[in-house]
């Protein structure tokens, strides 16, 4: 079976700064795959690799058997087309901190936008579908509300939505509930859970650690750019054998 | 619900006294009371003096829907609305080109901006109308050909010299619109597959709007003022015929009066419809109530002529 991500001895600059020094891991398809760590290990930079908003520097990053952002022909890297990369991304569902929401257009309207601009479906089509997974993130009734006028928590299972409007193969969160109040965290973990259940191939961010050890299939743990520790999340989050996880977990437990 | 709640109260108990409201001594602004006097006393000094001045106040009504004047408002509008839409279009156009990441049309566009925005107005429209001193024909090979004086008409060389000064700002006013839209969006719309000219027709620019329409409202109503330097290229517009009637009439101070009047008009009726403008591209982003017309018209009217930015010399 290919691995729905995979990465090998992927680095990542800024400048002179190393971001990425080298990070091996795989996510098999219908895993629910949790990155943890400190702010700064890299693991936001490595979460915008596997989409191609950022460019890695080396290794090879590989989303459902092919390589992320390059065509190989023979020994050669051809860096893809603007087109070639939108085309990728449309099978990969991005979640971000700050929801991200189209303010300009209601909640409906920010889920229908890329399935109609994107995939050319007819509008009417796009709305029913749209309303369905509103409903299914349990905001039917906020179908005609503007991002300014929902709470935090209502933004973000929007952007939930709106990102399962594309139907991806793989959904990417990127610390979903840091940015929530903490009695809005639950709605937003209920429906990633709701997620996890039906199968959909998951790499989340995230520092609620209760999801990721009831629902996470493996954890891992990155600090400095490096992976220091990966397993199910039983073994990581409960007997780490590094220090530094030891230390990081004792902190956010 | 509140039924739910007054039906399970106990009826007969005694409703809940309000607390007593506090009857204080309000503050005394002494000072406040000092300077309303002073300023109208001011004012009733500034009355007082015009009606002592020899000014046929008469002469205004007469002429205020005179054919030349009307002919003159129309005039001073059609240059308005084509210079403003020659400036609009070039100067997104040059926005663009100045965000975008070849090097060659960005540095064009910069020094464009340098240019127009560097030099005044007054002399560019006069280099429009002069350029006829080094140029004998224009020779655009088979697609026009003519002699240069019958080419560049008063109203072209208003039209370019209003217009192609007007980009300048407009560019700018774009640049800033766009880039004040949070990269968070742009990052959103790439991650659900969108190209880059999708992200920036549906998601950018439609939230750029609402940075880049308050000052192009501005633009528009200094387009308005600006346009009375259009004598400078023989263009004839309300300034002109104002002028020229009051030399007919011996009312030369009245005259300027009553397009003074107009000018205002005109602005008042372009404010109003900044406000819907506004308002429309406002939609999911502002909680508060966006200020009423009648609001907008008397903040426009305080700030008449409060902008002296770059290449207006006059306002």
């Amino acid at each position: 079976m290919t691995a729905m991500v995979k990465a090998e001895g992927v680095h990542k600059s800024f400048g002179a700064v190393q971001v990425l020094k080298g990070i091996d891991l795989e996510v098999a398809p219908r895993e629910v795959f949790c990155l943890i760590g400190p702010s700064g290990s890299g693991k936001s930079t490595f979460l915008r690799c596997i989409n191609h908003l950022e460019k890695i520097n080396s290794g090879r990053l590989y989303v459902d058997g092919e390589l992320v952002g390059y065509r190989q022909k023979g020994d050669k890297l051809y860096e893809l087309k603007d087109r070639e990369v939108a085309a990728k991304r449309r099978d990969i569902g991005m979640v971000f901190q700050r929801f991200n929401l189209f303010p300009h257009m209601t909640a409906v309207e920010n889920v229908m936008e890329a399935p109609v601009q994107v995939k050319g479906e007819s509008k009417a089509v796009a709305r029913e579908r749209a309303l369905k997974l509103l409903d299914r993130v349990g905001l039917s009734d906020k179908a005609g509300n503007y991002p300014s006028q929902l709470s935090g928590g209502q933004q973000q299972r929007v952007a939930i939505a709106r990102a399962l409007a594309m139907e991806p193969k793989l959904m990417l969160f990127d610390e979903p509930t840091s940015a929530l109040d903490p009695e809005l965290v639950g709605d937003v973990l209920d429906v990633m859970r709701g997620l996890a259940e039906d199968g959909t191939t998951m790499v989340a961010l995230t520092h609620a650690m209760g999801f990721a050890r009831e629902v996470g299939d493996s954890v891992v743990f990155m600090d400095d750019g490096v992976v220091v520790e990966s397993g199910h999340p039983r073994e990581v989050l409960t007997n780490p054998r590094h220090e530094r996880t030891k230390s990081f977990l004792s902190k956010v437990l | 619900m509140t039924v739910e709640i007054d039906k399970a109260g106990p009826k007969d108990a005694p409703p809940p006294r309000a607390p007593e409201t506090i009857k204080a001594i309000p503050v005394r602004h002494y000072g406040r009371w000092v300077a309303a006097v002073v300023v109208i006393a001011l004012l009733a000094s500034l009355v007082y003096a015009f009606s002592q001045g020899k000014v046929n106040w008469g002469a205004i009504p007469d002429y205020f829907f005179n054919d030349e004047i009307l002919k003159g408002v129309g005039k001073t509008v059609w240059i308005t609305i084509a210079a403003m839409a020659l400036g609009v279009v070039l100067g997104v156009i040059l926005a663009v080109m100045r965000l975008s990441k070849n090097p060659v049309t960005a540095a064009i566009a910069w020094g464009y901006i340098w240019f127009f925005r560097g030099t005044p107005v007054y002399v560019q429209l006069l280099l429009w109308f002069n350029l006829g001193l080094i140029f004998d024909y224009i020779n655009l090979g088979p697609i026009y050909q003519d002699e240069w004086s019958d080419f560049m008409t008063p109203f072209l060389a208003a039209l370019l010299g209003l217009g192609l000064n007007e980009a300048a700002y407009m560019a700018e006013i774009c640049r800033a619109g766009i880039q004040a839209v949070d990269e968070g969006q742009t990052e959103a719309a790439h991650a659900l597959g969108m190209s880059h000219a999708k992200t920036l027709r549906r998601v950018v620019l439609p939230q750029a709007m609402r940075v880049i329409v308050p000052p192009t409202g501005n633009e528009f109503i200094n387009m308005l003022k600006t346009t009375s330097l259009v004598i400078a290229v023989q263009y004839w517009d309300l300034l002109q015929a104002a002028q020229e009637i009051g030399q007919n009439s011996g009312a030369p101070a009245e005259m300027l009066f009553l397009a003074a009047a107009w000018y205002l008009i005109l602005t008042s009726v372009l404010s109003v419809g900044q406000f819907y403008l506004e308002r429309y591209y406002a939609r999911g982003s502002s909680r508060s109530l966006p200020k009423t017309p009648f609001q907008r018209i008397r903040a426009n009217l305080f700030s008449f002529s409060n902008r002296s930015a770059g290449g207006v010399g006059t306002s």
